[in-house]
């Protein structure tokens, strides 16, 4: 199998997998409990504390572990907005995740105002208009670091100054640049973050959410006081664990990684251009995970090419209707402005630790067929168009 | 993978076309009818291919509802329901029964064309055919 759907979820590293071990049945005790065994598993639970700290460039009292990104987004988010009822405006990007999205959608039935600010034909951020929504009423200002389908990086920093500038805090969702890109969460001046554990090589099931010193936010699960309240539930102790050795691996091999997986990518991308006509790039050509290559096959549609890819042993995803079990295309092409034909017809393959060169010609070689095959099935395609 | 009577007729009797690329799904149908009458128990479907824009299921559907309407009479096929093709191909996953399942709206369209050619527009007026017609070509 030639897996290049990491964006959608990576494999557990082994050495993640070897951490987490002991942590499931000899040092098994749970952290609140006053015994010797639980003190050490709550060793192990603040230990990975201190690696994510480290690794974030935050205070170890500003992280919140939970089940995930998703969790973590809906904390963040409906968290703050429980909290107050001074600021009544949440402002996100119009490509965020569902699990940004969705949360500042239910707001609306607390009387919240939403506003999706939209992205230009790159998916970043257009800025003006941000500044133009931002006002003293704004609460929060929601932007995701990376954009996990076309890849493009956002101006985080810009984003910040623009809302802190209104005394709007501001939440990334960096389940997509965390292990991959430097995140510097302090010296970035980052109100409020959330990552997930299986986007880079730890295990799933697990997250954080990095919130500032001093801002309040409520806790949406009660029944407990773990993580100082906030977040009630027995700690993922085996799952914490492997995240910190998550961190601990990236900090060490992210830099080295980055270079090496840009250039899987580029290969890819130059390859599958030498031998397939009218492949439209989706995302910011330069601004953009190196991780990630999302593209739009002109005349065919993006399930029919995964099921060929599948059938080939290729694991890959699309931003067509057909894929997300609804009846739309991706929200996050449509918003960059991609026709629908080029939404439904996009395809998605994102790179990670485990891809070699060998796989990467092997998706060169057998691509151009698929292509070629749905082609000539499709009543868009001319026959006269040059090439497959 | 591998659907049947993918292609173009070149001197098609009718043509039909249902769905379009901005919900994801477009199918393209063309049929030989023999004997070339306007007694729709009488005349059949002799040849049929298609040409689709569409998911994995699209593409089963065009097939299935191909291989089903070919030696058909016309009453038959505009009696075929979508639920007949579904069916055959072991039932398909409710959000595919609306978006994909345009096969055998597409053959009656075409059915209807060639009525329309021949003449009895009365008879293909009575053929309820499909409910989003695409554009072909149009991106």
């Amino acid at each position: 199998m030639i897996y290049l759907d990491y964006n959608a979820t990576t494999p557990t590293d082994p050495r993640v997998v070897d951490s987490m071990l002991p942590y499931f049945h000899d040092i098994a005790a749970n952290p609140s409990s006053s015994h010797s065994a639980g003190h050490e598993a709550r060793d192990a639970v603040e230990k990975a504390r201190a690696t994510l700290a480290s690794f974030l460039d935050c205070k170890t009292d500003e992280i919140y572990f939970t089940a995930g990104g998703t969790e973590a987004d809906n904390i963040a988010i409906k968290g703050l907005a429980f909290a107050q009822d001074k600021r009544k405006k949440i402002i996100a990007s119009a490509i965020e995740h569902h699990a940004v999205l969705h949360p500042c959608e239910y707001l609306q039935k607390f009387g919240y105002q939403f506003v999706k600010v939209p992205v230009d034909e790159y998916g970043i951020i257009d800025l003006s208009l941000l500044e133009q929504e931002v006002d003293d009423n704004t609460l929060l200002v929601s932007v995701m670091h990376a954009n996990n389908e076309v890849g493009t990086i956002e101006p985080v920093r810009e984003i910040i100054r623009i809302a802190h500038r209104r005394g709007a805090i501001f939440h990334t969702d960096a389940v997509q640049t965390i292990g991959k890109i430097p995140v510097d969460f302090n010296d970035m001046a980052i109100d409020m973050l959330s990552l997930s554990g299986h986007k880079f090589y730890g295990p799933k099931g697990i997250g954080a959410l990095v919130v500032r010193k001093g801002i309040r936010f409520d806790a949406l699960s009660h029944g407990g006081h773990h993580e100082g309240t906030k977040r009630a539930g027995t700690e993922n102790v085996p799952g914490i664990v492997g995240l910190g050795k998550a961190c601990a691996i990236a900090s060490e091999e992210m830099a080295n990684e980055e270079d090496r997986i840009r250039q899987l990518r580029d290969r890819l991308w130059h390859g599958l251009n030498a031998h397939v006509s009218e492949l439209k790039l989706n995302g910011h050509p330069e601004k953009r995970l190196a991780t990630t290559l999302n593209f739009s096959v002109r005349y065919i549609e993006g399930e029919s090419m995964l099921l060929h890819l599948d059938m080939q042993g290729i694991c890959a995803s699309s931003g067509s209707a057909c894929t997300s079990g609804s009846l739309e295309a991706s929200h996050v092409l449509l918003a960059m402005g991609v026709p629908h034909d080029l939404a439904h017809g996009s395809l998605r393959f994102s790179l990670g630790r485990f891809n070699t060169e060998t796989e990467i010609d092997r998706v060169i070689e057998v691509f151009p067929n698929i292509v070629a095959k749905l082609r000539a099935m499709s009543p868009l395609h001319k026959q006269d168009t040059k090439g497959v | 993978m591998n659907p049947r009577n993918v292609g173009e007729l070149e001197h098609a009797d009718g043509t039909g076309t249902c769905g379009n690329p901005v919900c994801g799904d477009l199918m393209i149908f063309y049929v030989k009818i023999e004997p070339r009458v306007d007694d729709i128990d009488v005349a059949r479907i002799a040849d049929i291919r298609f040409k689709t824009f569409g998911c994995g299921a699209a593409i089963a559907v065009a097939s299935m509802a191909s291989e089903m309407a070919k030696g058909k009479t016309l009453r038959q096929v505009i009696d075929m329901s979508r639920d007949d093709v579904a069916n055959q191909l072991d039932g398909l996953p409710p959000v595919k029964m609306h978006c994909s399942n345009l096969g055998v709206q597409a053959i009656q369209e075409a059915v209807k064309d060639y009525l329309a050619k021949i003449g009895r527009d009365d008879l293909a007026a009575q053929i309820k055919g499909c409910s989003d017609k695409g554009t072909a070509g149009k991106t």
